[in-house]
Parts: structure tokens; sequence; C-alpha cells
């Protein structure tokens, strides 16, 4: 049994044994799990893929005169104002002015809030345009002008759903192609696509959230962020195998950091033609190894989770709950499954690739004592469901 | 026999002469079109395979450079940007001729093979990240 205390000394001696999720299995493997236990002092985890849940706050500093803006737009796509005079909040979904969606079905959705961050972290100029009704403090009404991140006070991301636990592999059954988050399905169930990082991912990795709490530090696109609160739609009362692995999509993060700290490498503006625009972000998560049980849930495999197969042409729009089936992220990985009886092709929206490249780039920065483990303030909840949004009259 | 990818570049100027019926008729050629846009006035291209004898393929050149059109053999009608690429493998079920493809399971890496590819364009449609482009 070690401390958080006693991880970090060895941390910031330069001599803590630092693995990622994927070496941990065969560490654990060939020194037993209490001799393992002993001299593993952190294990890291790590996830890549479209995290529709992001956004940032931004502060663009006072003009001259002073504006209080009450509608404006980054690159023509709108931001939130509704808050302290210059501070916006910009959402990776927000589509452009003028773009026409699902007018000309599939729309392409070639740039939204997603792109403008990644923009920003990426070090590019971007335009502000601002609108005001003026008040007596601060009475412009318009202001259009250029800027970057390193003209700005603050750009801090601020994401309520990341790093989902587990997710639905989807399928569609229809006769025709349709277009989801997941990327465009064929019809009769010709592909499937799956997202998550499996073994490696950070949930699936401390999935009864013993070390990943409130509190938590994680390297986010690059930046020591950490989680500020349970994620939006946290719902660990799920089915979980054994090992604690919860079968289905369960617990959630929310992150947040500093944007001007993030890689851009690892903040990706994402079009889904035919849905919108998103953001895929690299996250890292490390794990210390205060027991061997911890341990042990770290040397999860691909083998030993499995994700349900969901009908998006008429399941997962109707809520009906019905699964097709149930795949692990090891046969998912083979690029190709047997399911109802035929062959079907797979692919993924997740980067495993991306994941690995975090896991290790985390484990260096633990290495050279540049990054600590943190003891969360407050667990995340252990148990907690979904509710439905019941449509109802005032009365009802 | 050889199969020879050309990519034949037309000027804006007005080409009446059916090339491809010359070149099965004339050249003993076997002809498989991928991509065309050939339009008067505008700058235009076709993109093909040619299979036959060597003698026949360059003879076949000859005669389409003949009209002026520039035939270029080594040139890309699709370009994979791997710096944008974040390697998720959304292309890969997409992809009819296996030319991208994930080529490591273990890291799950993808890679293109531009000899495979037909230039359907379906992983342009498919990529979130905008990391394929059509050169045309």
């Amino acid at each position: 049994m070690k401390t958080y205390e006693e991880i970090n000394a060895r941390i910031e001696a330069k001599k803590a044994l630092v693995l990622t999720a994927e070496e941990v299995i065969g560490y654990v493997e060939r020194k037993g799990l209490e001799q393992a236990a002993k001299e593993v002092d952190v294990v890291t985890t790590a996830t890549f893929g479209a995290m529709c849940s992001s956004g940032c706050f931004l502060n663009f500093g006072h003009s001259k005169p002073r504006i209080r803006m009450s509608e404006a737009w980054l690159n023509d796509v709108r931001v939130y104002t509704g808050i302290a005079a210059v501070d916006v909040y910009l959402g990776a979904t927000e589509l452009r002015h003028n773009d026409p969606a699902n007018m000309y079905y599939p729309g392409e959705f070639r740039y939204g809030g997603g792109h403008v961050i990644e923009d920003l972290v990426a070090g590019r100029k971007v335009q502000l345009f601002a609108l005001s009704y003026g008040t007596d403090e601060y009475p412009r009404r318009e202001v259009r002008t250029w800027f970057e991140m390193k003209d700005l006070n603050q750009a801090i991301m601020v994401n309520p759903r990341n790093c989902y636990q587990n997710y639905n592999i989807a399928a569609n059954c229809s006769e025709k192609p349709i277009y989801t988050y997941l990327g465009m399905l064929k019809p009769k169930m010709k592909n499937l696509v799956y997202s998550s990082a499996g073994q490696l991912s950070p949930l699936l990795n401390d999935p009864l959230y013993e070390t990943i709490g409130i509190g938590t530090r994680v390297w986010l696109a690059g930046a020591q962020g950490h989680v500020y609160a349970e994620g939006t739609q946290h719902a660990p009362s799920v089915n979980r195998t054994s090992l604690g692995v919860p079968t289905e999509g369960a617990g959630t993060l929310a992150l947040t950091a500093d944007m001007k700290q993030m890689k851009a490498k690892f903040v990706r503006g994402a079009s889904f033609k035919g849905y919108g625009t998103s953001l895929a972000l690299g996250i890292g998560v490390p794990i210390p190894i205060l027991s061997p049980e911890i341990l042990r849930r770290t040397t999860v495999r691909d083998c030993d989770i499995s994700a349900p197969v969901v009908d998006y042409s008429s399941d997962y729009p109707n809520k009906t709950g019905k699964i097709l089936g149930t795949l692990t992220y090891e046969q998912l990985k083979q690029g190709e499954v047997q399911l109802g009886g035929k062959t079907v092709e797979v692919g993924s929206l997740s980067s495993y690739a991306q994941a690995l490249e975090v896991a290790q780039l985390l484990k260096e920065e633990i290495q050279r004592g540049e990054f600590l483990v943190t003891r969360p303030i407050a667990p995340l909840p252990a148990e907690g469901t979904v509710k439905p949004l019941v449509i109802k009259g005032k009365k009802q | 026999m050889t199969t020879k990818k050309l990519f034949l570049y037309f000027p804006p100027t007005k080409i009446d002469a059916p090339i491809v019926y010359h070149l099965v008729k004339e050249h003993n050629l076997t002809v498989n079109i991928f991509r065309a846009k050939v339009t008067p006035d505008e700058n235009g291209f076709l993109v093909l395979d040619v299979t036959g004898d060597d003698e026949n393929i360059e003879s076949g050149i000859e005669y389409i450079r003949s009209l002026n059109v520039e035939v270029n053999e080594q040139s890309k009608g699709l370009r994979w940007e791997e710096e944008k690429c974040v390697h998720c493998g959304n292309c890969v079920p997409h992809c009819p001729t296996d030319a991208l493809s994930v080529i490591d399971r273990q890291t799950m890496r993808i890679s293109f093979n531009e000899n495979l590819c037909i230039q359907c364009l379906s992983c342009i449609e498919n990529c979130p990240f905008s990391a394929v482009k059509s050169v045309f």
C-alpha cells in the first residue's frame, strides 16, 4: 500500500516507476500482482476522440471606449454572451452563421465551434465581431477586430462531459445510409463504428472511481487541468463485469484546463457529415497505484471490455433500449466482426494511435517530475442513473 | 501486359476527338476510367488505367499528346495529409480497395497506399478531420 504523498515524493525525486495502461498488462503478468503493486507508482491512461460537450470561456479585455458584448461571433460562429461584459463561451458544436445545416441533406458542416477552438490553439488569427445595445458605462455598440490566443487575458477550456467510460457501437439496420455523430452508417448493417480507447481509456482503468475524483489533475490536450465535477449524464449504476467494468456508457468527467498551454495536435475541430461539428481531444489521466486492487483494475484488456451494438436508424432515436448484441474491443479492433450471422466491417471514431501517444507523453512528464498525482477533494458519485426528459404540461 | 495509371489534363479549348474510343480501337488498350471532368473552355482532367502491350501504351500516349492534352504518369489524384490524420480509422470501412487501411493492429495506425486508390472519394466524405483532399 502506498500513499499519494509517497508516490509524489518518488515522482519529484524522478524515481517513479510509470507504465502506460498497455504496458502494465504484461508487467503484472511477469511480476505477479503483489510484487508489481510494490514497484509500480503510476499507470497512465488516455483517450483521443470527439467530445461534443467541449467549449471554452474567453476574456478579450476592454476596448476604448468600452463595450458590453450582447451578441458576438468568432469567425462567424456564434458565442454565448449572457455573462460579464467581455467574457464569452464558445461551444464545440456551434455552427457557423449561414451554415445551411441539413437543409441540403446531408450537410457538410465544414466549420464550427470546434474548428475555432482548433484555430486558437494552433495560434491562428480569428475574427471577433460583437454588437451591443450600449449603456452609460459601455457606450460602444459594435466591434470588429482580429485577435489570436496570446491577445486574450484568459482562454479556459470547460468541458461538462468528456471521457465517457464506455460507449455504444453504432449500426444501421435500415435500407438507406444514415449520418450520425458516429459517422456515416451504411444500410443493412454493412459497417459498425465504435468510439473508445478500450484498455487505455481512463475510466475503464479505474472503473469504480477509486482514484479519479473531483480535483484529480489530468492532462487535457497537453495542459495540466483537472476534473471539476462529475460529467453530465454520469450514470454509474449500470451492468458491470466481475472486474467492475461497465458494459455500457456509465461514468463521465467534467474537465477544465488552460487552453494557452495546449498542444494543437490534440485539439482538433471535426466535421460529421449530416450531423454537425465537434471537437476531438486527447486526454490523459494518471492512476496512482495505491493498492494491488487498484493495480489489478488497470490491467484490464480489450478482451475484458464489451460494448452494446445499437441500431442508430431506429432504436437509438426512438430510445427503445434494445441492443443488437455486444462485442469486445478486441473483436472490434480486428476490423471485422461476426454479427447477426454475417461479417461486418468495423471503423472507429476514436484514435487508439493518438491515445497511445498521449499515454506515453503523460508517462514521460511524470518521469521528468513535472506532473504530480492528486488526491481528489471529493469522490465521483458511485451510484446514479440518467433521468429521461418527460414531456408534460405545467400542472402534470 | 502492363497497366499504367494516367492523368490527362485538358487545356481550356475544345477537344472533340473521342480519345477513349481511339485508345481502345486503334491502340488495342483496355481502359478503366476512375474520374473525369472535361468541359469545353475549361481546364479538364481524366484519370484512367490503360492496360496493354508496352508498345501500344506508348503509341496511345503519343496519340493523346498529339491532341495537345498533357499526360502525366506521376500525378496523384488524391492527397492523404498524414500530419492532419488522427488515425481514427473511420475511413477504413468506406474504402473499397483497402488503399486506406490499418497497417498495425497493435498501434491501430492508418496508412495510404496510393497504388490501390481508385479515387472513389468516399474517404473525403467520411474524414471528420479533412485529412484527405482531391487535387482536382
